[in-house]
């Protein structure tokens, strides 16, 4: 694949109008050919470091670049394709799936956005690429839920963005989707993409981003998964949001070092074992965990 | 053959001709908006600027200066007074637009009693179609071409505009460019259908068209194109139908199009009630 591109986020700073302090001094660096995930609480700053990296939002101190360039040129130059969430979309509006991901292609057409051959068989591969071929004339609200996120990716492929920001992709996904998803994303890592994703679901960070970012206004932590995803780190960046569940095996194994740890955020996990759910001994903060 | 005369009758007129004309090209500039405003949540925003215009053409009176201009410096003013206080104050978007467009018109209202001018307020509230003068309707005409060759132009920008505003600014499209240009065309097409059916029901006639076409059809490109013919046919056959019934022409087209609204409302191919009792009937059928 072509050279290599990476995403510089130095020292930003985002401080709203009403005065609260979005992000401080926020920090790390990525290269192409990896898949990174953006963790944090609600609140901790992930949508507005995406909103920084899209240039929707100009950093008070700091600065973003993508490929050496600053934000507005490499938008410009189509460097960066966004997957926005599913409820941020108006799945009602009167378009189809094929057009939707023909809007891709906007950035690099004429102003009147007239398909030429190339921008049609670019749409039709990418399409192919998610398996959306058979679903193209469909009207955006008529696919399921994983259709739609895989309609969105598609778009993103139209794009040709080699910078990828994913906001949740996993949320209101079936676990079928959710693993097509991800191997679709380890694909494009292959081919020398790079990929920022947003998520709350930390269960599935281990098994597909090689790069985690922590951050809570600030980045917490940064670099490759096995190093930065602890238990130390995580209970960092989540604090007192953090569930943690001991339960333990008491009936059939008296020993406490055989306790499992179930790791989640906001949303209590259930936990089951022999078919029955775990009653679980539940600590809302991290001070008895080591 | 009497009866065929009584109904050409209206054809032989110079003055019904042209009311014909003018109103079906503003009917249809205004229909194809309308598409762009149902779908974006600006149908407010329609009926604001038909107010907020009414200052600008009394002072264009006034000053005997174009009533073009004066209506359109007066909708981009009151646009950039609504983006102006909602970014100074907490308050949502209706209540912001809800004061400026009303202060605007109370301020016509005012510069109207203050200076009487030629200007009739009646005119500007009700519209005049039949009445229209030529320097009027060709002005409208000139603006309704305009109007619709940028959206012809420019229509699948503001499309996703409308859809995805985000996309469109992370692909370096203007995204702020489009907004003025969209409410410059909004302006200019609002001038245009003051002359026909009055700064009262122009909301109509930027909303209703584009909401029909809404409920007929999964397509944004063909929503412009029945929006755009309900729009021309309603603003025409209003006029001729104001011959027969002596009444208000604005009046009959916004009834006409509110008239097809209720029709696609319970017939439309899917979107109707009918059809989608039809819908959920059929799924009982198939699980019971």
């Amino acid at each position: 694949m072509s050279h290599s591109i990476r995403l510089d986020v130095s020292e930003v700073t985002v401080r709203y109008r009403n005065g609260n302090l979005a992000l401080d001094q926020a920090s790390f660096a990525l290269e192409s050919g990896t898949i990174c995930a953006l963790v944090g609480v609600n609140g901790s700053g992930k949508s507005t470091m995406f909103k920084s990296i899209m240039g929707f939002i100009t950093p008070n101190q700091g600065s973003v670049s993508i490929g050496g360039l600053p934000v507005a040129k490499a938008l410009r130059q189509n460097l960066v394709a966004y997957v926005p969430q599913s409820e941020e979309v108006d799945w009602n509006f009167p378009v189809s799936v094929r057009e939707v991901v023909m809007m891709g292609r906007y950035g690099s057409m004429n102003f009147m956005r007239i398909a030429r051959a190339r921008d049609k068989q670019i749409v039709e591969e990418s399409l192919a690429r998610v398996g959306m071929l058979e679903f193209q004339d469909r009207q955006i609200g008529e696919l399921s839920g994983g259709q739609k996120k895989r309609a969105f990716l598609a778009r993103a492929l139209a794009q040709q963005g080699r910078v990828m920001l994913l906001d949740e992709p996993f949320t209101g996904v079936d676990v079928k989707t959710e693993t097509a998803i991800i191997t679709l994303l380890r694909e494009l890592r292959e081919e020398g993409h790079l990929m920022l994703v947003s998520t709350h679901n930390l269960g599935s960070v281990p098994e597909f981003c090689d790069q985690v970012v922590l951050i809570n206004r600030s980045v917490l932590a940064a670099g490759p998964t096995d190093e930065v995803f602890t238990q130390e780190n995580l209970m960092k960046a989540f604090g007192g949001v953090l569930r943690e569940i001991k339960f333990d095996r008491a009936v059939r194994e008296a020993s406490a070092d055989q306790s499992v740890l179930v790791v989640g955020d906001d949303e209590r996990p259930l936990v089951m074992e022999a078919g029955r759910h775990i009653r679980e001994h539940d600590t809302e903060s991290s001070e008895k965990s080591s | 053959m009497e009866f065929w005369n009584q109904l050409i009758e209206p054809f032989q007129y110079d003055f019904m001709r042209k009311a014909m004309l003018v109103g079906a090209a503003v009917g249809l500039v205004c229909a194809v908006l309308s598409c762009f405003l149902t779908l974006k949540g600006w149908a407010l925003l329609g009926d604001a600027l038909s107010h907020a215009i009414v200052p600008g053409v009394v002072l264009a009176s006034i000053f005997q200066g174009s009533f073009v201009m004066g209506a359109f410096v007066a909708g981009l003013l009151s646009t950039l007074g609504i983006g102006w206080v909602k970014s100074c104050s907490r308050l949502r978007e209706d209540a912001v637009i809800g004061i400026v467009f009303t202060a605007f018109f109370a301020l016509g209202l005012v510069l109207r009693s203050l200076f009487p001018s030629t200007v009739d307020l009646k005119n500007i509230m009700l519209g005049n179609l039949l009445g229209i003068s030529d320097g009027d309707a060709v002005q409208c005409l000139v603006i309704g071409a305009v109007t619709l060759g940028i959206i012809l132009i420019k229509w699948r920008d503001l499309r996703l505009f409308c859809f995805d505003p985000k996309h469109a600014r992370s692909m370096g499209i203007h995204t702020t460019w489009l907004y003025w240009m969209f409410l410059a065309l909004l302006s200019l097409a609002t001038v245009a259908a003051l002359q026909a059916v009055g700064a009262c029901l122009v909301v109509a006639m930027l909303i209703t068209p584009g909401a029909t076409a809404y409920l007929l059809t999964d397509r944004f490109d063909r929503m412009m194109v029945l929006a755009g013919i309900q729009g021309a046919l309603t603003c025409a056959v209003g006029a001729y139908i104001s011959w027969f019934a002596q009444a208000s022409a604005g009046g009959i087209i916004v009834v006409l199009q509110t008239a097809i609204f209720l029709l696609a409302m319970l017939f439309a191919p899917k979107h109707g009630i009918l059809a989608r009792r039809r819908m959920v009937e059929n799924s009982l059928l198939h699980h019971a």
